[in-house]
């Protein structure tokens, strides 16, 4: 079977780059005629070309964190492939439907594409590896074992050579290997090895597409403006005063909660949707502020009912019985993603297809509300994948596909790109949820840790985005990173008496995953309070972690304490802050550098990190991800915060939202301890110790314990 | 019908001439290189040179640009050949998502030529770019490289 009668008239082109509109695309769209002849595929992740080009699928979306170089190097590993010939695609939701999920699972997110995917993935490159040698073996006529293969050349002990391309067409005629053995990763000479990224020259030249540049003969540009409470309705518009602007060509209401303006250019339409009157009826939501939803978690702080996520014997009565007990309360406020590129999708509906034009996490969930959106069956519609322009788990949410269909729905066969403004992406999120928490430990005479509890009160990601996944009203993603067991995030340290619940309070806000998700600020809570038990027990707080951690995570984060000279002198007024956690499946630890001024001033001179991934599948991406994530998750430490005023979120740009730029950038040294007994992601661990190290080491620089984030509300002045 | 001049080329628009560059560039001129980040001129992603200057284009009206040169990430690369930057940041393996990459790329060749050989504050100082994936790490060691290139 050939490519193109599996995929219609869509061509998989082999060709890294094809030409649209005057750009350089690094996929294919489906309106274009190929000028190739289709190859055949080996199979779903391998199609070789005659000129030996490489082409392998990943279903997994880029979005920075070069999981797409990633997956390509463990195809190519078992592939036996040059590297220098590969080029990447992306097959289409669609056609995984299509094909009966034969590229599995395409959301992205979890830090799960590759530790997700690997074993398939290299089976894939493993199988066409058999069948090309299969290939070369029947047209020699020889044992398949008497051929080698070095960087796609074959060789037979004879000395005769070939190359893939030219037997690729043959072997795609074969059956696939029933069994494939794969490497011991000890062996690898792609994976594991820090290549450069497959994606990069385009983004220095401004060739890269994303999905907010996609543009097709005839579209329409789109500008929204939602509700600005959210959950609140649209109760009028006023179209005739925006209908004559320059450009305009329609004006529409979406959801009973949006109006959108439809122009020739974003310009247009966004400069008329600033003129357009809108009224909202937002209801008892217009009385929420962000002070409300304070009261309603403080008040879970000591409420009786809370779903238990980790129980070891009796907390209560051991910290009652303790010779010392400490206490303290911390706070978390909602944070947004803040994508470089703000949410767009393009869509083109017509009679009996809708079609899909955007960057997503989740090809498959935005197929999905394609869909619903416009009612056809999901047979009837695709969504061809961009770049991102940054995801962090906000493009796994399908929204603003959602808004895009509903907008082409109004205007049949017209293409129509929709396009949030920073303030609409700013204001119409789904947050990092809010929670705080109460944590009370009690040590015995000699310092050690008896019994600990700790209260989380907030909202719960599940009850606002997947109520369906609740277990029995639990969420159990709350307790991520003090989990009781897993291979997901588990809570490292052995205490003997142990209470870790959740009270869950759903403000109206809606919450959402978000880089590290509930790592981060249990990261906060436990390591922050860790070292506010070492201190009330008169102990290290690094020796007093590695006597009650497991094994894995005492190495981890003493790898990071060796590396950083934890202990040694260090200049004049630098402290060293600690941190650890296991995270999506790996183990990590930071060490924070930092000094304070007299009048308060932070500076975070350095961050050392260890990650024990388990396998690495390229150290230089891995370093790159874990130096990201401090930016990520120290931005969000400093600034991060989102409040309510009546209702709606007050933050709506840069301006009043701050992030982190180059001037705050500590260095960041990364130290790699894997054991290579385990697949952990590395996109998002790493994020939650940025804040805990930084603020244990305020605590040591200071005397001052902040525990309500952001830290540009706290006052580090020294005391006069 | 007016005409700008991008790139070396004199370009005809028709766009409003109260239009932000960012837009004229992106919507008219094709140019997408050019990116739209925040609209007030915070994050850089829209970072363009105007006489060789670094000019964040969305805060700039397209007809206050006049006969002024506008370089854009598109013609830094002369005949398909990156600039000493572009060549700096394809080495270091700077991007990740990419999306501010064409602002950092801007800001960094208007920082060298006014600068040849930049301190980290220098650095510091002109790249006020915000990248949210986290390449600053990265952006540093390419601009440092790129001076000694």
């Amino acid at each position: 079977m050939t490519i193109q009668t599996r995929v219609g008239r869509r061509n998989f082109l082999a060709s890294s780059a094809v030409v649209a509109g005057g750009f350089s695309l690094g996929f294919s769209f489906p309106f274009q005629a190929s000028a190739q002849s289709p190859v055949k595929e080996l199979n779903a992740w391998v199609v070789i070309q005659p000129d030996d080009k490489v082409v392998i699928r990943v279903a997994r979306s880029e979005m920075g964190q070069g999981t797409l170089t990633g997956l390509c190097q463990l195809v190519a590993e078992e592939l036996e492939c040059d590297w220098s010939k590969v080029t990447w695609e992306y097959p289409t939701p669609g056609e995984n439907l299509k094909r009966n999920r034969v590229w599995k699972n395409f959301s992205t997110g979890g830090s799960r594409g590759i530790r997700e995917s690997n074993q398939y993935v290299r089976e894939g490159g493993a199988m066409a590896r058999e069948m090309l040698l299969a290939a070369a073996a029947a047209e020699w006529k020889v044992p398949a074992g008497e051929l080698k293969v070095d960087k796609g050349v074959i060789t037979h002990s004879s000395g005769k050579k070939t190359t893939y391309g030219a037997v690729a067409a043959a072997a795609a005629q074969l059956e696939p290997p029933k069994e494939v053995k794969l490497k011991d990763p000890k062996d690898w000479k792609i994976a594991g090895k820090p290549l450069k990224r497959l994606d990069t020259v385009d983004k220095v030249t401004g060739k890269q597409l994303y999905g907010i540049d996609f543009t097709m003969p005839g579209m329409l540009v789109a500008s929204v403006r939602a509700c600005p409470v959210i959950g609140g309705k649209l109760k009028s518009f006023d179209a005739a005063k925006v209908e004559k602007m320059p450009g305009v060509k329609k004006v529409v209401a979406i959801d009973g909660n949006a109006v959108v303006v439809v122009a020739d250019t974003y310009w247009n339409a966004r400069t008329a949707l600033a003129a357009l009157p809108a009224e909202w009826d937002v209801g008892k939501l217009g009385e929420v502020q962000t002070e409300t939803i304070t009261a309603m978690l403080k008040e879970g702080l000591d409420a009786n009912e809370a779903f238990v996520g980790n129980k070891v014997g009796d907390a209560k009565a051991a910290i009652d019985g303790a010779a010392k007990k400490v206490t303290a309360t911390y706070s978390f406020p909602y944070q947004h993603h803040v994508t470089m590129e703000p949410m767009n999708a393009t869509a083109r509906v017509t009679a009996d297809k809708c079609e899909v034009w955007c960057g997503t996490q989740n090809g498959e969930a935005a197929l999905a509300a394609a869909s619903e959106a416009c009612g056809l069956p999901v047979a009837q519609c695709e969504v061809y994948k961009m770049l991102l322009g940054g995801g962090f788990g906000r493009r796994g949410r399908a929204d603003y596909v959602r808004q895009a269909v509903l907008v082409a729905k109004e205007m049949p066969g017209t293409p129509v790109k929709l396009i949030w403004s920073r303030e609409e992406d700013m204001t119409h999120c789904q947050y990092h949820p809010t929670t705080m928490c109460k944590l009370t430990g009690g040590l015995d005479a000699q310092g050690n840790l008896v019994g600990l509890q700790m209260r989380i009160s907030g909202q719960s990601i599940l009850a606002s985005l997947l109520p369906q996944n609740l277990v029995n009203g639990m969420d159990p993603a709350t307790f991520q990173g003090v989990m009781a067991q897993g291979p997901e995030a588990t809570y490292g340290y052995n205490v003997p008496n142990l209470l870790i619940d959740h009270a869950m309070r759903n403000p109206h806000i809606t919450a959402g995953f978000w880089r590290g998700v509930n790592v981060n600020q249990n990261a906060v809570y436990m390591e922050c309070f860790m070292d506010e038990l070492a201190q009330a027990a008169g102990q290290d707080p690094l020796a007093f972690r590695l006597k009650l951690l497991k094994p894995k995570w005492a190495a981890v984060l003493q790898a990071a304490a060796d590396k950083a000279g934890y202990g040694k002198p260090l200049p004049a007024g630098h402290f060293h802050g600690i941190a650890q956690v296991m995270g999506y499946g790996s183990y990590v630890a930071g060490v924070a550098e930092v000094s304070v001024s007299d009048d308060g001033a932070l500076k975070i001179h350095k961050i050392t990190a260890a990650t024990n991934p388990g396998h690495v599948v390229n150290p230089a991406q891995i370093e790159r991800q874990v130096s990201g994530s401090f930016v990520y998750g120290l931005s969000a430490m400093l600034y991060g915060e989102i409040t309510v005023k009546d209702g709606a979120v007050e933050q709506t740009n840069f301006d009043s939202y701050n992030v982190m730029r180059m001037d705050e950038m500590p260095k960041v040294e990364t130290v790699l301890v894997p054991t290579h007994d385990f697949w952990g992601g590395v996109g998002e661990p790493t994020i939650a110790v940025a804040a805990p190290a930084v603020l244990n080491g305020i605590a040591k620089a200071t005397g001052k314990r902040v525990r309500d984030l952001p830290l540009m509300h706290a006052d580090l002045k020294k005391a006069s | 019908m007016a005409v700008i001049n991008v790139n070396g080329k004199a370009l005809n628009h028709n766009a409003d001439p109260r239009t932000p560059l960012l837009w004229v560039l992106r919507e008219q001129l094709g140019l997408t290189g050019t990116k739209y980040g925040c609209g007030i001129a915070q994050c850089g992603a829209c970072t363009v040179m105007i006489d060789g200057v670094a000019t964040r284009s969305c805060q700039v009206p397209v007809n206050s640009v006049g006969a002024k040169k506008v370089t854009t990430i598109e013609g830094l690369a002369a005949n398909g050949t990156l600039n000493k930057i572009q060549a700096a940041w394809v080495a270091a393996d700077v991007p990740q998502c990419g999306y501010c990459q064409s602002g950092m790329v801007m800001a960094a060749t208007a920082l060298l030529a006014a600068k040849p050989n930049p301190t980290d504050a220098d650095i510091d100082a002109a790249m006020t770019n915000i990248c949210r994936c986290g390449t600053y790490v990265q952006v540093r060691e390419a601009i440092h490289a790129a001076s000694k290139a």
